[in-house]
């Protein structure tokens, strides 16, 4: 009898220490997420009540000025998009090959292969002002470009680069080999292997890393500060002219004496967030959209 | 059993298969012996490390031939040679010649492209591309630019794989739709959309359900009126039903070097290798005493 108690008991609960231990290590667990959220939700508040007053129509047209009440960020937005644009226009196709001769093409057995894997992936970790750095002695002296918009685009894309490269290699790596083995013994080309299953069945893991990473740039301020976004613009941006952006904005009005000012570096910020929360909202329908089992 | 076990020189036996079964497999078959693929010599390294060695045989037009042995002796290796799929692992080299309607697969002339063209596969698990049923189908065509009649051919191959029944209505859902037995005809399907000469089989029905299997051992029958069938085989029982003839590889173990070789050890008519094989490790082999 005692024996098929002492079971019974075994059944209902476990050694009393294991159990508080868990509990505690569940609660510590909680306090983690909650730090990170709190602090983003009370950021998020306190932006939208300082900001919300001054998102009007002169704020999406005008540029700034030194009166609070007339000044905008027209061109600041306008640019912000335009360097998107580039970017997307210049990084993508060009991670996306990069990743594609790696995973694809490279014989893993040649030294100057494995020397540009090393370098990508440490290419991800350099600290955006050193790309600003970059950028300014190379593009805006070095080649006299100037500190003009395309200057800027490219430098955000050195920097998203090995971003966009690895998560297009991921995405790459991620399709089964019994793919590739199955069309190439259809007798498919390397190439048509590559155009018709391989890339097809990558692209919305490439979309997704892409957009992440152009997401991450365009809220970038140090290099476009390096390689000359001004902050004051008054003419529509043009890929040779002068520019500025949203963050770069966003800095020059907060370093101002006056509190209207602030307010105004919050709207900012508010547009800001809502076009990194679309485009990852984007990315997440896309991952969702075309998820794929094999 | 018992009488196998007092008198061993009597013929050996399959537990499950009789000779009416070899008999009645082998009364359909035997078309006149001519020869396909040549093989001689061939010897498969990776990284110069010995994985088959010295394999010479014919393959016979229109017959279906098994390859039958333990694990790891090298015969989806031996098979993957028929259609330079080991070209696209880099570390292996393949010596040796093998000649297909009298031309060297690895001539330098020779395009692997060309000859997977003509040498289909289907592998041990099916491999569906992630498109549609029809795509699948549609795929080898698309790739070699046949364009017309595109919807026809994907039906006949799809009928010849006897397929088109469960799957005519739904041709546009997605190949992971079907259940692994189907899959695996879409993936012979998509082999005979092309109009191989010959296809080769990586142990088709290891993955599958014995009903799925039944039905694409059945499939192989009717095919070999028009192809030339190669099969890769774990299941005696499988090779017994379906080959004309059988090569049984075994492994040779070199102690010193810790390498284990795959080598050929016979190769005949199917009845006389299950029935009266002439090699001692064949006979182990095939009544169940090893592997």
């Amino acid at each position: 009898m005692s024996v098929a108690r002492a079971h019974e008991g075994a059944l209902g609960h476990g050694p009393r220490g294991a159990k508080v231990r868990g509990t505690l290590f569940y609660i510590l667990l909680l306090v983690s997420v909650s730090v990170g959220f709190i602090l983003l939700f009370t950021l998020v508040i306190d932006v939208v009540q300082k900001g919300v007053g001054y998102l009007d129509p002169i704020f999406f047209t005008e540029p700034t000025s030194t009166d609070p009440d007339k000044a905008g960020a027209g061109p600041a937005i306008r640019g912000t998009i335009y360097l998107m644009v580039l970017l997307l226009v210049m990084a993508v196709p060009i991670g996306v090959g990069t990743a594609l001769y790696l995973e694809e093409y490279a014989n893993r057995g040649r030294w100057y292969n494995r020397l540009l894997e090393v370098n990508i992936q440490n290419l991800a970790a350099v600290p955006s002002i050193v790309y600003g750095i970059l950028g300014l002695a190379f593009l805006v002296r070095g080649i006299g470009l100037g500190r003009v918009l395309l200057a800027g685009a490219l430098i955000l894309t050195l920097l998203v680069l090995p971003t966009v490269i690895v998560a297009s290699r991921e995405a790459i790596r991620a399709v089964p080999d019994s793919i590739r083995q199955g069309a190439y013994a259809l007798g498919a080309t390397q190439w048509q292997v590559v155009r018709r299953q391989v890339l097809p069945a990558a692209i919305p893991g490439i979309a997704t890393g892409s957009i992440l990473a152009l997401a991450r740039a365009i809220g970038e301020t140090a290099p476009l500060l390096l390689v000359g976004a001004l902050t004051y613009v008054a003419v529509n941006p043009t890929l040779l002219g002068s520019f500025t952006a949203l963050p770069v904005q966003i800095y020059q009005w907060i370093a101002r004496p006056q509190d209207e000012f602030r307010l105004l570096a919050a709207a900012g910020i508010i547009v800001l967030l809502a076009i990194l929360l679309t485009m990852n909202a984007f990315a997440i329908w896309l991952r969702n959209r075309y998820q794929r089992r094999w | 059993m018992s009488e196998m076990e007092s008198a061993p020189a009597a013929p050996a036996k399959i537990p499950g298969m009789d000779e009416k079964l070899l008999e009645a497999r082998g009364q359909d078959a035997a078309p006149p012996r001519e020869v396909l693929f040549d093989v001689d010599d061939l010897t498969v390294d990776y990284s110069g490390v010995p994985a088959l060695k010295d394999v010479s045989l014919e393959i016979y037009k229109n017959y279906v031939t098994a390859f039958i042995g333990p694990s790891g002796c090298g015969k989806s290796t031996f098979i993957r040679c028929f259609n330079r799929m080991n070209d696209l692992i880099p570390t292996a080299s393949v010596n040796g010649t093998i000649l297909y309607h009298g031309i060297d697969l690895y001539g330098p002339e020779v395009d692997s492209v060309e000859v997977r063209k003509r040498i289909g596969m289907v592998f041990q698990k099916p491999n569906p591309f992630p498109k549609s049923i029809y795509d699948n189908v549609a795929f080898g065509p698309r790739v070699l630019g046949w364009k017309k009649e595109l919807d026809e051919r994907v039906e006949r191959a799809l009928r010849h794989a006897a397929l088109w029944d469960e799957v005519k209505n739904r041709l546009k859902a997605s190949a992971y739709s079907l259940s692994g037995g189907q899959q695996q005809r879409l993936c012979i399907a998509r082999c005979l959309a092309v109009e191989p000469d010959v296809l080769l089989m990586d142990e088709p029905a290891s993955a599958l359900d014995p009903i799925s299997t039944t039905a694409i051992e059945d499939l192989m029958h009717d095919l070999k009126r028009e192809y030339t069938i190669v099969i890769v085989t774990h299941n005696m029982q499988q090779a017994a039903r379906v080959a004309d003839m059988t090569a049984f590889f075994s492994v040779e173990v070199d102690e010193e070097q810790d390498r284990r070789t795959g080598i050929l050890v016979e190769y005949d008519d199917t009845p006389t290798i299950f029935t009266n094989p002439s090699d001692k490790r064949t006979e182990d082999y095939v009544t169940g005493r090893f592997g």
